[in-house]
């Protein structure tokens, strides 16, 4: 599997997908 | 002085570093890192190597340590509530945990490493290597903390509309 880190649209991708799974966790969780 | 017009001065401050370090770490991201790759290719890239990189590294690794401290100086007395995510201060501390993962990364994984590919610090061709894809990881990874620190920043202090309790 490539990294998704190694392409622009990739890294954005994975902030947007940590943002709701931080966002999820925040407002269930803590 | 009150603390509210302190806390307001740190607030104003911190957005004015932090627009520097992200600025530059977009930059960096999105401008420099294409450009330097069709720079080398036709035989250009010193142009960049030489009087830019260092320039913007310069700026970008103390406007990082800048925005840290004046995050902690508006946190004030509730910095360990934030790092420790008690209650109402969880979503700041969470955002001020990716910040400090990402000051981390700037001053012990990126700076260093690109001293070495810079030119800056003595490395052979096989530790140049070895720095440019640790450099280029750390530098990628605190574009992506950068997007849920943001948000953290701008919904888990004072405007919670998004994820508030």
């Amino acid at each position: 599997m490539k990294n998704p880190l190694d392409s622009i649209v990739g890294t954005i991708i994975s902030g947007f997908v940590l943002t709701l799974i931080l966002a999820y966790i925040l407002k269930n969780f803590l | 002085m009150e603390s509210a017009f302190l806390e307001g001065i740190f607030r104003w401050l911190h957005v004015v570093v932090g627009v520097a370090w992200i600025g530059l770490l977009y930059y960096f991201n999105f401008v420099q890192v294409p450009a330097l790759k069709n720079a080398t290719a036709d035989g250009t890239a010193s142009g960049i190597t030489k009087h830019v990189a260092p320039l913007a590294l310069l700026w970008f690794r103390w406007a990082a340590l800048a925005t840290w401290l004046t995050g902690a100086a508006i946190l004030g007395q509730n910095f360990v509530s934030a790092f420790t995510l008690q209650g109402e201060w969880a979503e700041i501390g969470v955002g001020a945990w990716l910040g400090t993962i990402m000051l981390f990364n700037v001053w012990v994984l990126i700076w260093p490493n690109q001293q070495k590919i810079l030119g800056l610090k003595d490395a052979t061709d096989k530790e140049k290597t070895a720095a440019r894809r640790i450099a280029f990881l750390a530098s990628r990874t605190n574009t992506m903390l950068s997007i849920p620190m943001l948000f953290l920043m701008t919904n888990g202090l004072s405007h919670k509309g998004l994820i508030g309790l």
